[in-house]
């Protein structure tokens, strides 16, 4: 780690909007989106990513935010739970409201945005597969059978509108 | 744009001082403080749990913190019921430190814990709705000019039927302040309850799935600072000297501060401040501590176990009658130290301003750490604002008598003289201390010729959590209740029991852990009462129902969790069930769970019945969410929970080594309520007691081993 060089301008695209940042580019995604956006929705829980509280979409993947430097994702699309939707109405957002999933809150972020990066890519996953993409998001809570539920449920509100 | 998120401009009201709206003020006799006299009487703080403006807009104030269990829905849950509110329109704050919002069972505290939040508020915020009910039923009445008997209250309205008027409570908030607040407040019948027993939504849901819920950690403002510190890798440790060259020459780094507990590195941002961290050069006075390693410990705790200890409950003569019975049975049961491991590590913001303060932290125990940041910081309590934020997780470390990380962060906070948020890392949360005591328990117990518990002892070596607290004279003949609850009463019909606590300090810093002493006790007990009853070649299930005749409510939760796990009934191969019982915080709980064992010794828990008694439900979906919850906090710690000692060092850092249950790996959980007028129990907390022998039972149901120690070991399963 070159601890002592001096920060630079990065240039980052986060929720659809374009800021430019002074920091060192290593510097962890994670610190920049909370610290210089302002961006508290994305959490720290372990800093070395084992609990993916920090995960955030980039370039519609899940990505542990905690060890990503900002440097390596300077003009790649961001998405973090404030931008998910204008106004929390993702079909997971909603699932989530329909089974009062979050207790303490803390991880919901990582969890929904997880399971994002998951049904636009698979629609209508098996169970395999929401084990696969959700087994990296500690939740010290429980909430994980609703989270369950939840991610069934806004599959089938998506393939529903989809009919629409 | 940036957004930053300035929480001091937040609307974060005081009651007391808005205009325009009803604000109630309002106070009950406190019941007596723990381990003191009676108040002298008359000496109660007004309070202010409410406020309706004239736009409607109900406010309630919450004075227990949320931390996930979902008191932030259930506390207006009582208000809005007598209050005869429109739901829609209720939002709540957290209340601000003050006596009005005090323990109504604690003595002069506010705080949450111990299960208690809804318990102790069921009267007090009924009344308080019942009150502003009746107030805003006059104010109707007074302005129709007829009989406030003739009227009825009904989300959101006053009515008078006879005339067919109706007027909402936001065009009487008005005329309702003016009036006096009534002597005589009856409260509902519950069968005319309409919210309370309902399936209520939670409020907090909305800004927890869109990132906008603040916790302690996303408390931020212009200028704010970032703390870490390095402590001593050793409890009790020093710090005898440091060079922070390095340090200082990291971009960001704005200070080095020592502190009591070590060394304090500020910076700009996290990253700033864990780099200077690193970059320290500390020399450690490690103290006398250095010695402590587990394998030695748990020695002294054995050894210990085998004498006896302070007696703390019992019947009859349990020596003799053990001695007399024809079939005797002996075990050891042992758990280790335990990290409350809360997903949002701890943190607290100091902005020091001289003359006053304010702190921001999600607290368990918000008069205790205001008091304390008082103290360090030179001023009146009076003078601290404390806001509590959402908690990312308590499970009790968050309610800490020592009040450390808001004591570390006053302190920082008084040597810099500029705004500063400490924080914890993940390493420093494991490594912190204030663990679930490690215990030994040392049971025995007799049967007769017909398989009859005669006889049951049980010895119980763990740290008292009490000594050396505030909270110290709880302690009574030397018998910390928390060490022995859940296994003192022991609730199975034997005639001769005994049990007894050593109580040893090791010097190690131990708190409450969710469930508390039950988290272990239930563990112990409800699995040897399982080898009691193959022992006695019985069925575990129908022993243990045989044995709970006097304690309906035990054996009803039992019953309901056998039959609707079909316990008896087949299961595919390579599973089996287990089940056991427990009672705590006023709530009653029986757990039927089934499990597999993988060939190289994994335990697979598939499904888990669990059925609860907690008296009246305020919230059957928060009920069974914390009945969830409870499972996997205390299947989390079953599989694999344990903090240890080398040369005084904590061997865990992070969720590497300190694991959590994972999606994969939860159970189906299906939840039985039981319909009950009993008082309203606690919910928070007991859960978590009989998961863990529940699936030790289950283990030796499919294997035949007993396993006796926490967190279960697959080496000890593995085949072959």
């Amino acid at each position: 780690m070159n601890d002592l060089k001096k920060p630079e301008k990065i240039k980052l695209r986060v929720n659809r909007k374009d800021y430019t940042v002074t920091s060192h580019p290593d510097q962890p995604l994670l610190w920049v989106i909370r610290e210089n956006l302002g961006l508290t929705g994305t959490k720290y829980g372990c800093g070395i990513s084992l609990c993916g509280a920090c995960t955030v979409l980039v370039g519609g993947e899940a990505v542990r935010s905690c060890v990503t430097p900002v440097g390596s994702v300077a003009g790649k699309e961001i998405v973090t739970i404030e931008g998910l939707s204008p106004d929390g109405s993702h079909p997971l957002q909603k699932a989530w409201r329909e089974y009062d999933v979050p207790q303490c809150g803390y991880c919901h972020s990582g969890q929904i945005l997880s399971a994002a990066a998951l049904l636009a890519k698979n629609p209508s996953p098996g169970e395999a597969e929401i084990e696969e993409a959700m087994s990296g998001i500690i939740c010290r809570c429980g909430t994980y059978q609703r989270i369950r539920y939840a991610i069934r449920r806004a599959s089938q509100m998506m393939a529903e509108g989809g009919k629409k | 744009m940036n957004r930053i998120l300035n929480v001091s401009r937040r609307n974060f009201c005081r009651a007391g001082l808005l205009g325009g709206g009803l604000i109630l003020a309002f106070s009950l006799p406190g019941r007596r403080a723990l381990g003191q006299a009676a108040p002298v009487g008359g000496s109660f703080a007004p309070s202010a749990f409410l406020r309706i403006n004239p736009k409607g807009e109900t406010t309630i104030f919450a004075n227990k913190s949320e931390m996930g269990q979902g008191v932030y829905t259930s506390l207006p849950m009582l208000i809005a019921e007598e209050l005869e509110a429109d739901w829609t329109k209720i939002k709540v704050e957290p209340a601000p430190v003050d006596p009005a919002f005090n323990h109504t069972q604690w003595g002069p505290v506010q705080g949450t814990g111990g299960s208690t939040s809804v318990r102790s508020e069921w009267e007090r915020l009924r009344r308080v709705g019942a009150a502003a009910r009746i107030m805003l039923v006059r104010a109707a009445a007074e302005t129709w000019r007829v009989d406030p008997a003739a009227c009825r209250a009904e989300k959101g309205f006053v009515i008078h039927e006879d005339s067919k008027r109706r007027l909402s409570y936001a065009n009487l908030v008005g005329m309702a302040s003016r009036l006096k607040a009534p002597q005589d407040i009856p409260l509902k019948d519950p069968k005319e309850f309409k919210i309370i027993g309902q399936p209520v939504k939670r409020l907090d849901t909305p800004e927890k799935i869109t990132g906008k819920a603040v916790f302690g950690f996303d408390v931020q403002f212009p200028g704010l600072l970032t703390a870490v510190v390095a402590r001593p890798p050793v409890f009790g440790g020093k710090m005898k000297s440091f060079n922070s060259d390095k340090t200082k020459k990291i971009p960001g780094v704005k200070a080095i501060i020592p502190v009591p507990s070590g060394v304090a590195v500020v910076a700009v941002g996290f990253w700033a401040a864990t780099l200077g961290r690193e970059a320290l050069e500390i020399e450690w006075d490690e103290g006398a501590l250095s010695n402590l390693n587990t394998p030695a410990l748990r020695e002294e705790y054995a050894a210990r176990a085998r004498k006896p200890g302070m007696a703390a409950g019992g019947r009859g003569n349990a020596d003799e009658a053990l001695e007399k019975a024809p079939k005797k049975l002996e075990a050891e049961y042992e758990v280790p130290y335990l990290a409350h491991a809360c997903m949002e590590p701890l943190n607290c913001t100091v902005d020091f301003r001289g003359d006053r303060a304010e702190i921001w932290t999600g607290t368990q125990m918000q008069t205790g750490d205001r008091n304390a940041a008082a103290r360090i910081l030179g001023l009146e309590p009076e003078q601290v604002k404390l806001r509590t934020t959402y908690l990312g997780g308590g499970f009790g470390r968050r309610a800490n008598p020592a009040s450390d990380f808001v004591t570390e962060a006053a302190q920082i906070a008084k040597v810099l003289g500029k705004p500063v948020k400490l924080v914890w890392t993940r390493e420093d949360d494991t490594r912190g201390g204030y663990y679930r005591p490690a215990w030994h328990n040392h049971l025995a117990a007799g049967l007769d010729e017909d398989g009859k518990l005669t006889a049951w002892k049980h010895t119980i070596v763990g740290q008292s959590i009490l000594a050396g607290t505030p909270f110290e004279g709880m302690i009574q003949n030397g018998v910390d209740r928390t060490s022995v609850e859940g296994a003192h009463d022991l609730p199975y019909a034997v005639p001769n029991l005994l049990v007894d606590l050593h109580s040893p300090k090791t010097g190690v810093p131990v708190l409450w852990w969710r469930s508390v002493g039950h988290s272990q006790t239930a563990f112990a007990v409800e699995s040897f009462v399982d080898e009691a009853a193959y022992a006695a070649g019985k069925d575990p299930f129908e022993f243990r129902r045989l044995l709970l005749e006097n304690h309906p409510r035990h054996k009803a939760v039992l019953e309901q969790a056998a039959e609707k796990a079909g316990w008896g009934a087949s299961l595919p191969a390579g599973q089996a069930r287990g089940i056991a019982v427990h009672e705590s915080f006023g709530s009653f709980v029986a757990q039927v769970a089934e499990v597999s064992v993988g060939p190289s010794g994994e335990i697979r828990v598939h499904r888990v019945v669990c059925a609860v008694d907690c008296g009246r439900v305020v919230n059957p979906d928060t009920v069974a969410a914390q009945m969830e919850s409870g499972i996997v906090f205390g299947l989390t710690a079953a599989l694999y929970g344990e903090i240890t000692f080398k040369n005084g060092r904590v061997e865990q850092s992070n969720f590497n080594d300190y694991e959590m249950l994972r999606f994969g790996e939860m159970p189906k959980v299906e939840v039985v309520i039981i319909p009950s007028e009993e008082p309203v129990g606690g919910i928070g907390e007991p859960g978590v007691p009989p998961i863990a022998p529940a699936v030790g039972n289950a283990i030796f149901s499919l294997t035949g081993k007993r396993l006796r120690r926490l967190p279960f070991r697959a080496e000890e399963l593995k085949k072959g």
